[in-house]
Formats: structure tokens, sequence, C-alpha cells
């Protein structure tokens, strides 16, 4: 495998009315080519955010630090995405080798236009592709996606799908410029749980097909479990616990990554209460000092959670948390 | 009827006419619900589970005659008074819309951006005139915001101020604050994060066994289903697949719908990856039933009699009932 993508200390704050927010603050990845990652947390943890970071496609008001650098590997060099400025600048990496499929497939597609169209009109813009032969390569990808009768597909409109089928033509669509990463935020969420099954399946395949990358964003851990190969867990903007999906759902070291667990409804144990983490997430107004979980922490151990940021321990190779308490506990045993 | 049962629903159809069609001939219809017979006891926590479409949601309504009983009765009884939804004068509607609720899916859109929670949660004392005083409602209201853990101070502020979760407990708060005895949650959680889906779910709970309420909890998620409800019935096509109590369900799922649907949930082990018994395509389009059985288009299983006619609830154990031609074999 080699390295696809490198993301070092991206901070990235937006510029509101009420004050300056900050949603991601010094997060670092790295994604290999066939390697899926999730990207875990709860509404306002800043994994979508960082997402669309990979393509600069926030809102205007965004500000990205000064030491936020993101490098996509491609076969003719590195790009080094912050430097891109103009829309034609990132036309290289939005639609061409990043795309992105979202949660509400619904509200993704343009409602008047056919579905063909649509797919026709991005490889039109990002390859130099005849008109016919992008029809004949958007079919074959609706047909990859498992959409029976493509030919037929291809010619109707958003409505006449159904839920599970308008997520593969979204799927199709994402994958038919040939992306090197692929960007999927919450893509089951709005699916019931067998058609959930069939897109995960779909997603696993297409990566030993294609050899991508996808960023796997979601909230349920289950999912993670079952799709990605790596995990970062986020909360309020800051990643807090990292590494391969076994050890970190099977060891969970951070108390949030805990709490997600626990919260967690499991069929292998009916009498299991479930546990809430306890609070809301606070505000981005209100972001706390130290550590950002400090407020909600079960396992508070006092001023230097809520002064001091916890750097990354290692806990085996590549899992790794940011804690106080497990610092403290490998200290006293 | 069985004595300690509040709700009961026999043969209960819901058809709704589309267009097309001939013209002077008969009007197509959709049938959503078809020909559903179940009982909720007094103070039980009943599940209801399918895939969208699969008439789940109008069932709900249609017990709280919010949608059009096209066949079949629907009896509520709740010691006070007994009423038969089709058959109600408006002054009983009234009365039942007072001890029967509904909770809905997306806080986000349920609550009115421009009223105080106060004023959300009081709302329906005032429509269904059931307090005589505005302190009364202002007593009223502050205790069931109390049971449902709101801050007193955010009475005065507007939704937009509160997260998905506080959005929910004033939903809840707005459907309990008539002293229902009956109440619908159509996919209360499934817009909510994991550990705010299960902070709702607890206070459900609770709130059930202090008001002794009796639950209808619509939801498409059964490991959600498993934890909260006593007893689930499982629909598919608008009917009923399955039902039974609910570790009875879980331990011995006899339907092959059922089966997939518990093995499509996502496992936390990622070794559980082979496990998952794969269910092809999509329920099948309302205006184009398929003969027989209503599964037998995805169902792994099916054979010349699934094609052919359609099964009907048989009793397979102690309130286990599956409607199925070869759940013997499959067990």
């Amino acid at each position: 495998m080699s390295r696809l993508l490198d993301v070092e200390n991206l901070t990235l704050d937006f510029d509101t009315d009420e004050g300056r927010i900050t949603a991601v603050d010094d997060v670092s990845f790295s994604l290999e080519a066939g390697e899926i990652m999730g990207l875990v947390g709860e509404s306002g943890s800043g994994k979508s955010v960082t997402a669309k970071a990979l393509m600069k496609l926030n809102a205007s008001n965004a500000i990205y630090g000064q030491n936020t650098k993101i490098t996509l590997n491609l076969a003719d060099g590195p790009v080094d995405i912050m430097s891109l400025r103009t829309a034609k600048e990132l036309q290289v990496v939005r639609g061409g080798a990043i795309s992105m499929i979202f949660q509400e497939p619904m509200a993704s597609f343009a409602p008047a236009i056919t579905i063909g169209a649509q797919m026709v009109e991005q490889l039109l813009i990002h390859t130099s592709m005849s008109a016919i032969k992008a029809q004949e390569v958007s079919i074959e990808m609706l047909n990859r996606v498992g959409i029976s009768d493509a030919s037929t597909r291809f010619k109707q409109y958003a409505f006449e799908l159904s839920g599970g089928m308008r997520q593969r033509a979204m799927i199709a669509m994402a994958l038919s410029t040939n992306p090197k990463l692929l960007i999927a935020d919450e893509p089951t969420t709005a699916l019931d749980v067998t058609i959930q099954a069939q897109v995960i399946d779909l997603m696993k395949d297409l990566v030993k097909d294609f050899g991508m990358g996808i960023v796997f964003i979601t909230h349920d851990l289950g999912v993670i479990a079952q799709t990605a190969d790596t995990v970062a867990v986020m909360y309020l903007g800051r990643v807090v616990e990292k590494g391969p999906v076994r050890q970190v759902i099977g060891n969970p070291s951070h108390p949030y990554t805990q709490g997600l667990i626990q919260a967690l409804p499991r069929l292998d144990d009916l009498d299991s209460p479930l546990t809430p983490i306890p609070g809301d997430i606070p505000s981005p107004l209100e972001r706390p000092n130290g550590c950002v979980f400090n407020t909600r922490c079960s396992r508070f151990l006092g001023p230097q959670c809520s002064v001091t940021i916890p750097e990354f321990t290692p806990i085996s190779h590549d899992h790794m948390v940011a804690c106080h308490i497990y610092q403290q506990d490998q200290k006293g045993t | 009827m069985k004595r300690d049962t509040l709700i009961s629903a026999t043969d209960v159809s819901v058809h709704y006419p589309i267009n097309g069609g001939k013209l002077f001939g008969p009007k197509p219809v959709v049938r959503a619900v078809e020909n559903v017979t179940l009982n909720i006891t007094k103070g039980s926590f009943f599940g209801l589970v399918g895939e969208s479409g699969s008439g789940k949601t109008t069932l709900g309504r249609a017990m709280l005659k919010a949608a059009p009983i096209t066949s079949g009765i629907v009896n509520f009884n709740d010691g006070e008074v007994n009423y038969s939804l089709s058959n109600m004068d408006a002054k009983e509607l009234k009365d039942y819309r007072a001890r029967s609720q509904l909770i809905f899916q997306d806080p986000y859109a349920a609550l009115s951006p421009r009223m105080t929670v106060r004023d959300i949660i009081a709302e329906p004392l005032e429509i269904m005139k059931l307090t005589s005083s505005r302190e009364e409602t202002d007593r009223r209201v502050r205790e069931i915001a109390t049971k449902c853990r709101l801050n007193l101070e955010h009475l005065r502020r507007f939704p937009h101020a509160f997260s998905g979760g506080q959005r929910q407990r004033i939903s809840i708060a707005r459907a309990l604050v008539s002293e229902p005895k009956f109440v619908v949650a159509d996919e209360s959680v499934a817009a909510l994060d994991v550990s705010i889906q299960a902070d709702v779910l607890n206070l459900l709970k609770e709130i059930q066994q202090e008001m002794g309420l009796t639950f209808l909890f619509i939801s498409h998620d059964l490991s959600v289903v498993a934890h909260i409800c006593d007893h689930v019935a499982v629909m598919y096509f608008g009917r009923l697949v399955e039902t039974a109590p609910t570790r009875e369900l879980f331990n011995n799922p006899s339907h092959p719908y059922t089966k997939a649907l518990l093995s499509a949930i996502p496992s936390l082990d990622p070794d559980a990856k082979n496990l998952a018994q794969k269910l092809e395509g999509e329920i099948p389009s309302p205006t184009n039933p398929p003969p027989g059985c209503k599964f037998q288009t995805r169902c792994p299983h099916a054979i010349d009699i699934c094609r052919r006619d359609e099964p009907q609830l048989e009793k397979i154990g102690e309130e286990h009932d599956v409607a199925c031609h070869r759940w013997q074999e499959l067990m």
C-alpha cells in the first residue's frame, strides 16, 4: 500500500456573528490507498467539517490554521491542497481526485435533471471523454453498483428511484471520474438496516476493485466495525483516540470512546442497561479548556484535565489515545 | 378482547386510493395496512418494526384515528371509557385525543420555532381545554417538564436554543402533558446520536413506569426495540409477519424476514462480518404487489407454495405467531 493522504495539524475556525468558533483543532491523520478510515463522533464533533476541508469545501468564513498541511499523493506527484486557491485549481481535487457522497441522496441530485445527464455532465467537466463515451461509462458504472436495468435508470429522475437505489446511483456518480479518495459522509444513516448492509458490502467491494481510499464518516460504531480498517474518534473538533478498528473497539481507552460503546444497544446482551454519556456536547462558543471532554467525563481528575490539553500516548502500535487518565493509570501500574 | 388489553386491532386494513385504473372501473388502491390483528396490553411497551414502506407508521396512526381505517375494528378500553375508533362521535373523539398521543421522529421539525417551550408544552392543554386557569396550566407544564428532566428556567426560551436531545424531551413533555394512556412513539430516537438516544430511551422507560403508560414504539432499529420493548411485532408490506415477546423473538426468530433484519444490524465485532444473512433487493412497489407471500421476492427460501398462497399468522408458541409456510423446516 502507498500513502494516499496526509493531514497534518488541521485547524479550522469559523468567523461567525457570535464570535470566532473553533470547529477543528489540531487534527492529524493519514490514509493509505485501498484503506477505509472511519471518522466517528456525535453531531457537532467536527467530522463533516474535517472531511470537507480535504477539498476546501467549507464556507467562505472558514479560517485555516497557519500550520495546516494537507497533502494528497497522486500518480503525478503530491498536491498541497492548502495552496490551491481558485475554483479552477481546486477542480484537481473537487470531483477530480476526490469525490464525495452525502447522507441524503434525494437532496444531492438535482430533481429536474435525469440521473444520466448529471453523471455525464461531471464526466465532461473532469475528463476529456466524448459525450457518447461518457454515457457508456455512466451506464457501466450504474451496472457495477448493482442497479438493474441501468440504461432505463439512466434516463430517470431521482424521485423515481427508491432510497437505496438513489444512494447506489450517488456512489456510481462519485466513482465514475475514478477518484483516488472517496469521502462518504454518513452514507447509510438514512437507509434501512437491510439496505445499509447492501451499501456497506458494495463499498467494501469497490475499495478492493478500484484501490482508492475512503474516509467514512458516521456516528454508528457498529457500521465502523463492519467497514473500516482504521478509526479516529472525534469530539468537539479534536481526535481523542485513533488506531486500527479492532483495537479501538476491542480496547477503547478514552472515556468518550468507552461512553459511545456503552450507549450502543447491544443484541448479544439484552439485559445490559443503556448508559448515556452524561450532559450534552457543549456549544462551540463555550469550548472547554484543557481536555475538550472534561465537562462530561465521569473520571475527571481535576486541574490537569481542565487546564492542559492531553498529548497522544501510544497504547500499542498505531493505537493512540489523548487522555490524562490513561497516562496516570499507566504510571500507577 | 382480553381483559388487560388497552387497545386492540382486529383485521385492520388501511387502503389509500391512487390515480390510474380504468375510467369507470374500480379505483386502484394502495394497501398500506392489510388485515392486521394485534393486542397491546395495558402498561406494556409494544414495539413495531419494519423497513420504510412496511406500513408501521400508517398502522400507528390508524390506532390514533389519524389515518382512515378502511375495514376492521380498533378498540380502546382504559377502564374508564370504551371506544371503537371507527365509530366515535365528535365528543368521544375529542376525549380520545387527550387519551392518546403521538411523539414524532424529528425534534427539529416537530416544534414551532416561534413558540416558547412553555407555550409548546401548554398548547395541548389549551386546545383541549383540560385546565380551568392559567395557573393550573402553568403548574401542569412545570410538573411534566420536571418529569422530562427539562430545566424550568428554559421554559421561556425558544426551541432553536436546544440540542436534539433536549428538543426530543420537549416533544415528549408536550405529548404527555394531557396525561394520555396510550402513546405512539414514531421513530422517536432515530434522528438522535447514540449517547442521546440512550438517554431518551431511558427517560421513556422511566416515565412509562411512573405514569403507567402504554407505548406503541415504532422503529426500524431492532437493537433499540430489543432493549426497550416487552413485545415486538414485525411488519412487512403492510402485513404482520411475526409477533412475540421480545426475548422469544430474539432468541427464536422464525420468519426469514425477522432473521434477515436481525443479521443486518452491524455488529461491534469486526470478525462477525460474514455471519450476516444478506437480503437482496428492496421492498416491492405497493402498487404492484407480488402474488402469494409478500416476502417471496426477497426470501432465499421461497418455493412454489410461497409464490402461490399467502401464509396466515399461526401460533407457534406462547404468544408467538408467525406467517410463513416453511417456518418449521427452517428452524
